[in-house]
């Protein structure tokens, strides 16, 4: 399982890469909001991912509390951009 | 490796490709919409698949409740953020690209009287 879970992560540290390009390349604020809420995907797919490795659930509180954040935090932004405009 | 393992495996697979392909949408897709459309996959149906097979390779009860409370409120959560990010682009004027037909001004016209 520890091949596996190594394939898995280093897709995720590519996928991760792939986000941050896309975050710094020019677009509106949609885009980027777009862009770092896939990259908070990627790290909670990382931290499963890392739990299924390590097979301890020592991790899956900050798992539960990164997913939280991750939609607060685009509702808030998505809410500012709405007043705000693109 | 038992089946188990080998069913573990594939699902953290599936997942871990699900979010490089939304990432590699990000990059290739033309316009907020299409990318959105490929971002928002691996938000529910990834993080499902990955954490139902981290739930299962869990030694503590505690563990395996945690993971399928992440799911649950994942399925919740993750269509109401694009939901919202999506109308947000719509209504701060993001270019639609490529759509000839914009049913929506309709009812957003309606909406405002």
């Amino acid at each position: 399982m520890t091949a596996v879970t190594t394939v898995c992560l280093a897709v995720l540290v590519v996928a991760g890469l792939l986000c941050l390009v896309r975050l710094a390349r020019p677009g509106s604020l949609a885009d980027r909001i777009v862009a770092l809420d896939t990259l908070l995907v990627v790290t909670v797919t990382g931290i499963a991912v890392a739990a299924v490795r390590s097979g301890s659930g020592a991790f899956l509180d900050a798992l539960l509390v990164t997913s939280l954040l991750g939609f607060v935090g685009t509702t808030t932004v998505a809410r500012f951009m709405e007043r705000r405009g693109p | 490796m038992s089946a188990a393992d080998l069913v573990v495996a594939a699902l953290l697979l599936v997942g871990v490709t699900l979010s490089l392909l939304a990432a590699v949408g990000l990059n290739r897709f033309t316009n907020v919409y299409s990318r959105m459309h490929a971002a928002t996959k691996p938000a529910t149906l990834g993080v499902v698949l990955v954490a139902a097979a981290a739930s299962t390779r869990m030694a503590d009860p505690d563990d395996t409740v945690k993971l399928l409370v992440v799911i649950v409120l994942q399925l919740i959560t993750a269509p109401v953020g694009a939901h919202l990010v999506g109308r947000a682009a719509y209504r701060g004027g993001t270019p639609l690209g490529p759509l000839t037909l914009d049913e929506l001004a309709e009812a957003e016209h309606r909406r405002d009287g």
